[in-house]
């Protein structure tokens, strides 16, 4: 067991938990005032969305600025939950949603395994089998969240208020990424058949139209809780130092692994060349699914953390000129890259709110929205693959795996293998 | 000539690939009309025709990039027509490119073990956790990827870009990566293309040394002679979207309308008297 850890992974591990462990004793002792804390825990929660945009934009190749749209859906949804909890004693919320996820998801993965068996089916009418399934079984969910709401209510009353509230709140950051995803899944089915830049357009919609739903969430969609373009208020300031880190730690081993796994090459084999990719077997649309759904999962992760940190949601936070800040995060830190992601992630709000703040003089706040582009411009001018370009950590990095010596024996089988013959040198 | 019957071949081997009528109409041009085509087990054919035939629009139903308009594509007693790119490869048809299509910026490594993902042989979650599965299975995998680039003598690549190995490597990389999956059936689509005398002699003979080992059936398209006679047991002509000739290499430069179709009408008379003179 223990010969399977490399030092390069106890290295990385030994790093990042002591980096953990400082932040969280600076902050227990008072050093680490609360807007730094704050900072910090926005950084990680812009990593964890950025990871996924990283995931989708630098790995697959699709230009999607569809993101914040999930990371607002991850972020209401989780809200709407806790908030049930904490201020209305009821997990009616959990429960429906709950249920309404768990219910959709089967729906889709089951649906996905039938209708892929289909020759010749469009993706239009596709679309359409999976919207109606999803519409159907949420209506169950939701009759069947509200009467398991009940007895759930008595299990969690009868528990310290503490831990009622965090188990709580973790389901409801699970909850919110997975509606999110799967938003995301029936959202790409008919949009990620478009080409590149069409896709960025329509993704750039979506944002919008999630928006617009949210300034209208209490009259047009009828939760009250989320009051409309007034701003949601009330969530349980539950996000700490310790469960944003958790998450981060989580995405970014997925994603590490996932990257250096079979599929992680699939991934970016589309990235590449589309067109090749299918010849060799690679089921593009496939792949892009699954790109897509995972980092709009991550996406939905990050803002349902983000929801609990100010305990305060206001729809202009979603705004889709917010949605290039995760752009411009993966493009800052470099495309492909998950060290200078996660970096440029937790640099970007340290800059622009922290350092910014206290290096101009007061009244010039607003002149960090002019510094900030003019780094970002001299940098694309003198670094235009990102500040890490293709760097990764040792733990990161895809280990090229060792020569091996059979090379021999392959020779003498085919001894006249003109492959031997070298055209060039 | 669109009712142009096959030649009956005395192969006896089993039937790898057989098109019949097949139609492909872009709007009003009709790219491809009445193809059709039977290989069996072990056949080298070529595919030529002057630019514009339809020779690569063939190659593209045959690998689901199009689907015909009209006509049936067999490959080993499956109906293949309008399958997706991918379930075609997986069922045994490889191609390369015209231009070649390697994944650039990945390792040579990486370009091959890309090609075993169908048979990667563990699941999504197993990646993700990187169990024991995984480790069994990905490290079986790479070591088949390394003895397969070690059989094109690229073993010592394997670490670098593909966008910088010289064009004779890439020509290289892409025929070994086309073939890492195994697959029964592969498609060349000008092989020889940009390559320099040395190089082609040296690609003949990488042709003839994966189809020994590897049992395959090659259908190729190419433009330098040299190497469609030099190879091709068996060639078929196209001209304008339809078969006007098929033959042995001999029979195919002899044919009057071939040379037609290459050279323009009435250099027919033309080539034989040069062909004889050239004999003398």
């Amino acid at each position: 067991m223990f010969k399977r850890i490399d030092r390069n992974s106890l290295l990385f591990f030994g790093v990042t938990i002591g980096f953990f462990v400082v932040v969280q004793v600076l902050i227990l002792v008072g050093v680490l005032t609360p807007f730094y804390e704050t900072l910090l825990r926005l950084g990680a929660v812009y990593a964890i969305v950025s990871l996924g945009l990283n995931m989708i934009y630098g790995f697959n190749g699709q230009f999607s600025l569809g993101q914040w749209g999930f990371y607002a859906i991850g972020a209401y949804t989780a809200a709407d939950i806790t908030f049930r909890w904490t201020n209305q004693a009821s997990t009616a919320g959990l429960t429906v949603l709950l249920f309404i996820v768990l219910l959709v998801g089967a729906a889709i993965l089951i649906l996905y395994k039938l209708l892929g068996r289909l020759r010749g089916l469009d993706a239009l009418s596709a679309f359409t089998v999976y919207l109606l399934a999803a519409f159907g079984l949420a209506v169950v969910g939701v009759k069947i969240g509200q009467v398991v709401a009940i007895p759930l209510n008595s299990v969690l009353a009868a528990l310290p208020a503490g831990i009622a509230t965090t188990i709580v709140y973790v389901l409801a950051v699970i909850i919110g990424a997975l509606i999110a995803a799967e938003v995301s899944f029936l959202f790409g089915l008919p949009v990620l058949t478009l080409g590149s830049d069409y896709f960025g357009i329509a993704t750039l919609g979506f944002t919008i139209i999630v928006k617009v739903l949210l300034d209208n969430s209490d009259t047009l969609l009828g939760f009250e809780e989320m009051k409309g373009a007034r701003g949601m208020i009330g969530i349980p300031k539950v996000t700490t130092w310790f469960w944003v880190f958790l998450f981060l730690m989580i995405v970014i081993v997925v994603v590490r692994n996932l990257l250096h796994s079979s599929y992680g090459r699939a991934i970016v084999s589309v990235r590449e060349d589309e067109i090749a990719a299918k010849a060799m077997g690679i089921d593009v649309g496939h792949y892009k699914t699954l790109t897509f759904v995972l980092g709009s999962f991550f996406a939905g992760l990050a803002g349902a953390l983000y929801a609990h940190i100010n305990g305060f949601l206001h729809p202009d936070m979603f705004n889709f000129i917010k949605s290039f800040d995760p752009m411009i995060i993966v493009v800052f830190g470099g495309l492909g890259s998950v060290t200078g992601t996660v970096f440029a992630a937790f640099v970007w709000p340290l800059v622009l709110e922290g350092l910014l703040r206290q290096i101009l003089p007061p009244g010039f706040e607003t002149w960090r929205y002019v510094v900030y582009p003019l780094l970002l411009l001299i940098m694309m001018l003198l670094k235009p693959n990102g500040l890490f370009g293709n760097f990764e950590v040792p733990y990161l990095r895809q280990v090229l795996p060792a020569l091996r010596k059979k090379i021999s024996t392959e020779r003498s089988q085919a001894p006249s293998a003109p492959a031997v013959k070298e055209v060039n040198g | 000539m669109s009712d142009f019957t096959p030649a009956p071949s005395n192969n006896t081997h089993e039937e790898i690939l057989h098109i019949e009528e097949l139609t492909k109409l872009f709007g009003g041009l009709r790219a491809v009309n009445n193809f059709s085509l039977t290989l069996h087990r072990g056949d080298l054919n070529g595919l030529i025709g002057p630019n514009g035939a339809g020779k690569t629009t063939v190659f593209n139903m045959i690998t689901g990039v199009y689907t015909p308009t009209n006509g049936v594509i067999n490959f080993m007693g499956q109906n293949i027509t309008g399958l997706e790119p991918y379930q075609i490869n997986q069922m045994g048809i490889a191609r390369t490119f015209q231009n070649i299509r390697l994944f650039p910026k990945l390792t040579v490594l990486d370009n091959v073990r890309i090609a075993y993902h169908p048979h990667a042989g563990y699941g999504l979650m197993d990646g993700i956790l990187h169990n024991g599965r995984f480790q069994q299975k990905e490290t079986e995998l790479t070591e088949k990827a390394q003895d397969f680039l070690a059989v094109f003598n690229l073993q010592d690549r394997q670490g670098e870009i593909a966008s910088n190995l010289p064009y004779g490597e890439q020509r290289r990389l892409e025929i070994a990566r086309a073939l890492a999956a195994e697959p029964r059936l592969l498609l060349l689509d000008e092989p020889a293309a940009g390559m320099n005398p040395a190089e082609t002699v040296s690609l003949m003979e990488l042709i003839h040394f994966i189809r020994e080992r590897f049992n395959l059936t090659i259908l190729l398209i190419e433009h330098q002679m040299r190497v469609v006679m030099g190879i091709c047991e068996y060639i078929t002509v196209m001209d304008f979207g339809e078969v006007i000739a098929r033959g042995t290499p001999a029979e195919i430069q002899a044919n009057p309308r071939v040379v037609e179709a290459y050279l323009g009408p009435g250099s027919a008379a033309l080539s034989e008297k040069f062909s004889r003179k050239k004999a003398l």
